[in-house]
């Protein structure tokens, strides 16, 4: 029967496939993937997702990480943008979250309510969105000031010779090519920074927009993800779209300067934004800091925090001990020696107080009552 | 040696239970299968109506499909008209633009092509039908919709911007993702549907009816136009129904290209949303209990929808008794 | 009265036009395959079936990177779709044939045509919610009942035509010689049509194959194989259709590449299994 065996082969495939995974479990440790991996058995995979302005410098880590455990432990993260991350985190379908808008006091008491303990928002990296735009002939170095960029989101420019531009950027003949604003269809920690920027300099943008992980965009076209953003700038003549810094150097796009609030000229850069975030933090670090008081701070930037819970047993999504302390050790490592990964990834190193705040916040993560941190914390430091 | 083993059965003492019991529990057991289908699409429908429930209690089922706002930044309000519009023009103007070309190449396989050649362009079809919708979309995205945009979008909108701006608001912004991108990707994905369908139908058409055109001296195209179409006429509509609601429930390819605009108004070559397109772009990354309810609305909304398609389809199949591709 | 000549030349003018109109369709149609085909091909390389996705960083600074993870992934979901989806289809579809006059046929013909109709992407929200909400996480489970919605009402469908093409003067014999009824379909019917049933779970697994939407929400994704085999069934697991969908809109011009690659070998994939059940068809009608 040709057709049965067919229909067996991809069966067999299958089967196949999953006897793969299975060398590397219980008995099969003795082919081969003990060389890589140590004892089988203490082969860990780590759930996390949210974010996508993270998630090049979450998955690098994570492939570096990979390494650095002799691939015991895996770190899945998939980018679902902010907003799922935080519902994810809530439902508890993953070990934990990352995202670019921190916790609401609505959400921390339903949390602190579930699961007996709080939810710590760690700062990981720091995002920085700019504005970036397609105009045929024209690099990075175009500067904008806070109207402008919000006048064009309001589809009140509507084309890159507006009187408005061009008096920004004297001595550039900007075409009359029309704007086409992109912006982000899915909720997201990018559009929170990028908006809230918006409202705290516009007070019509407030009132008529507000803002948020997805806000009712008064003109544009959507792009799913950082990605879909960049994707549709890239391919897009005369768009102008938001992105993070490392976004826009990673795919070569042309990125715009922004006036600050102390009345400098802020080229984006890593340092800009480090600077930006030179101020006072809260302990449980959930502060905004858009168009930052700093005088040298790029205005347009933020925390990308990853989701965690003070009881690590009452998130459902962690099963057993092993699991919450292997989440625990990444985590050091990611605050640690994972920033190392940053520069060269386009992001921004933490500063040191933020570094800090996090020790402080994982010295309390429990496991039954057990301060597992703490304990890993010694191990390492 | 067949029949030896067939007699070879019957021989065995056939007892009550061996039959009576055997035959029960096996019609219990098939019927138990079928029933888990009809429970399968009641489950579609409950776990649909109960997730939607609060968004249809806090809008209101009307207000909810009336509502034109989709905001769950500052008013959290949630309203489907734009994306039940959206999926209603791309689908109406998708078969348009598929249902002759398609009709045309069903005839030409059933009635012009020699066979081999039909042969192959039936298989043919058959097999483009079978094309992946992410495949069709990762074209579209690095292909089509750049071709679209320097072609047709980027001139004629600086034509019009210089001569007639009063069209701009009509046209929209030629980004390449939008209504007329996606509309088109659509009409091409369905085509091979139609065909297939026309075909079938076509299929069911008598000899005697052929027969009786060419005996009064008709020439072939005659023959097709008075006694083919005819004929199979309920067959070609139940077609184009089947083949309106696939399009109504094309995902991929249309989210990839449509460019994601939530809200009124909608351009001929600018961004708008359709409802599949809406729910996977968002309901991984909603956050608000409210924003996910109402996305389980419009999931709802599009179950009704596909459902009264079917119903129709099935009702149109049925009265005309033919079968409504059987291949796809 | 149109003279003869005039309706001849109004024939060779109807002839001609469905000819421009065959291939005006066929054209952009075989268009797209190849376009498919030929940038896959120049941008698949070894490394495509052996190694790993992992981060972006990989493939902009020239690692090894693959999508062996979501290969395998299909395949596994794909199989659990199948096992789940087997035993329902062809359950219904013998009720639909052998029990003709069973008082649920009618309902059951609708309610099958309409699941079958429905987008897919609504049995990925009801998988969400009768196996993820449940289950409390994202696993190849979920997506292999997503997965199974999709093929259940298709496998139904075949399996009932496959059955019908049996005549029943076969099973009228089985019953003659005093075999029950079970007995006549579980060993003359069903073997008779096994040709038509195995197509049926051919292109019930190539539509299958190719969804990327029910998936989104249920096998979630991941950028590595999963350490253990049980991850492939109750973790996330990552599949070739939802990586080629977030490939393509990623802003990375080495996943582009991968996303054309990964386009031909899904398309590969399921046209083969397309293919294999068209011949299997065919073989029947010969036999």
């Amino acid at each position: 029967m040709k057709a049965m065996k067919t229909i067996s082969l991809f069966f067999i495939s299958g089967l196949l496939a999953l006897s793969f995974f299975g060398c590397g479990g219980g008995e099969g440790s003795r082919n081969g993937a003990e060389q890589r991996s140590g004892r089988s058995s203490d082969r860990v995979d780590i759930l996390g997702a949210g974010a996508s302005f993270p998630a090049p410098l979450v998955t690098a880590m994570a492939d570096e990480y990979r390494g650095v455990t002799s691939n015991r432990v895996t770190v899945n993260y998939q980018s679902i943008g902010s907003g799922g991350g935080i519902r994810q985190f809530v439902e508890q379908t993953i070990m934990f979250g990352m995202t670019e808008a921190f916790l609401s006091d609505d959400v921390m008491q339903n949390v602190e309510a579930s699961t007996g303990g709080r939810a710590f928002n760690m700062p990981i990296t720091l995002a920085d969105v700019v504005t970036t735009y397609n105009i045929p002939g024209f690099d990075k170095g175009l500067v904008f000031s806070s109207d402008v960029l919000v006048d064009i989101y309001m589809g009140n420019i509507t084309r890159w010779n507006d009187s408005r531009i061009t008096e920004l950027n004297p001595g550039k003949d900007l075409p009359s090519l029309p704007i086409t604003v992109v912006h982000r269809s899915d909720g997201s920690g990018t559009t929170n920074i990028w908006t809230s920027y918006f409202s705290r300099v516009s007070d019509e943008w407030r009132g008529r927009v507000g803002y948020g992980t997805s806000v009712n965009w008064p003109v544009g076209v959507g792009g799913n993800g950082n990605e879909g953003v960049a994707g549709a700038v890239i391919n897009t003549p005369g768009a102008i779209g938001y992105n993070s810094l490392s976004y826009a150097l990673l795919n070569d796009m042309s990125y715009g300067s922004v006036l600050n609030a102390s009345g400098n000229i802020i080229e984006p850069s890593f340092e800009a934004t480090t600077e930006a975030a030179n101020i006072d933090l809260p302990e449980d670090t959930r502060i905004l800091f858009t168009n930052t008081p700093a005088e040298y701070g790029y205005p347009i930037a933020g925390f990308a925090w990853m989701l965690v819970y003070e009881n690590l047993e009452n998130n459902n999504a962690i099963n057993n001990r092993q699991q919450a302390e292997e989440l625990v050790r990444f985590l050091i490592w990611s605050i640690t020696d994972g920033q190392e990964l940053s520069e060269t990834l386009g992001y921004a190193r933490l500063p040191m107080a933020a570094v800090e705040r996090n020790i402080a916040m994982i010295e309390e993560v429990k496991w039954e009552g057990e301060l597992i941190g703490k304990e890993l914390l010694q191990d390492v430091l | 040696m067949q029949n030896e083993q067939k007699s070879s059965i019957a021989d065995k003492p056939v007892s009550i239970i061996y039959s009576w019991l055997g035959d029960r529990i096996f019609l219990t057991v098939v019927v138990a299968l079928g029933l888990s289908i009809i429970l399968l699409a009641g489950a579609m429908a409950w776990v649909l109506t109960d997730e939607a429930g609060m968004a249809l209690d806090e809008f209101g089922i009307i207000g909810f499909l009336k509502g034109t706002t989709w905001d769950p930044g500052v008013q959290f309000r949630f309203g489907a008209l734009p994306f039940i519009v959206g999926t209603l023009v791309t689908s109406v103007f998708a078969l348009a633009i598929a249902f002759y070309p398609a009709v045309a190449v069903a005839i030409f396989i059933a009635e012009y092509a020699p066979r081999w050649l039909g042969s192959i362009i039936e298989n043919l079809v058959h097999l483009i039908a079978a094309v992946p919708s992410v495949v069709i979309g990762i074209w579209g995205i690095f292909v089509f919709a750049p071709w679209m945009r320097e072609t047709f979008y980027m001139p004629i909108f600086l034509w019009a911007a210089d001569h007639q701006p009063a069209l701009l608001p009509i046209l929209g912004s030629p980004i390449g993702y939008g209504m007329t991108t996606a509309t088109i990707i659509l009409a091409l994905m369905i085509i091979p549907f139609t065909t297939a369908l026309t075909r079938d139908a076509i299929r069911q058409v008598p000899k005697e009816q052929r027969e009786a055109a060419w005996a009064l001296g008709a020439t072939k195209w005659e023959v097709i136009r008075m006694a083919v179409i005819p004929y199979s006429r309920g067959g070609i509509m139940a077609g184009a129904i089947l083949s309106f609601g696939r399009a109504i429930g094309e995902t991929m390819a249309v989210a990839m290209l449509i460019g994601n605009k939530n809200n009124f108004p909608f351009s001929i070559m600018g961004p708008a949303a359709t409802m599949p397109s809406v729910i996977v772009n968002e309901f991984r990354e909603a956050v608000g209990n409210l924003h996910l309810s109402s996305l389980m609305a419009i999931g709802l909304v599009l179950f009704v929808i596909s459902l009264i398609v079917n119903l129709i389809a099935a009702y149109v199949t049925r009265k005309l008794s033919i079968t409504g591709g059987q291949s796809i | 009265m149109k003279t003869l000549r005039q309706r001849n030349i109004r024939d060779y003018f109807m002839v001609g036009l469905l000819y421009v109109s065959a291939i005006a369709v066929l054209t952009p149609l075989l268009i797209i395959i190849g376009y498919v085909i030929v940038n896959g091909i120049s941008t698949i390389s070894i490394d495509f079936f052996t190694q790993e996705l992992g981060s972006p960083a990989r493939a902009m600074q020239g690692r090894p990177t693959g999508l062996v993870h979501s290969i395998l992934g299909t395949l596994v979901v794909d199989s659990l779709a199948l096992i789940i989806a087997a035993p329902l289809g062809l359950g219904a579809g013998v009720m639909l044939s052998e029990y003709p006059d069973h008082k649920l046929n009618p309902t059951l013909r609708v309610l099958n045509d309409t699941l079958n109709g429905m987008p897919a992407i609504l049995k990925g929200l009801l998988a969400f919610a009768l196996v993820v909400k449940p289950m409390g996480t994202f696993s190849g489970l979920a997506g292999g009942v997503a997965l199974a919605f999709v093929m259940i009402p298709i496998i139904a469908r075949s399996t009932e035509s496959a059955l019908m093409t049996i005549p029943w003067s076969i099973r009228e014999a089985g019953l003659a010689i005093g075999l029950p009824r079970w007995r006549v379909v579980l060993s003359t019917v069903m073997p008779a049509a096994r040709t038509g049933l195995v197509t049926g779970f051919l292109i019930a697994f190539a539509r299958a194959a190719g969804e990327a939407a029910p998936l989104m929400f249920t096998s979630f994704g991941n950028n590595y194989l999963p350490n253990h085999w049980s991850g492939m069934i109750f973790g996330p697991v990552d599949t070739l259709p939802q990586r080629l969908y977030s490939l393509a809109i990623s802003p990375y011009k080495e996943w582009h590449a991968m996303g054309w690659a990964a386009g031909v070998v899904l398309l590969v994939f399921v046209l083969g299994l397309f293919i294999a059940g068209r011949i299997l068809t065919r073989q029947k009608y010969q036999a």
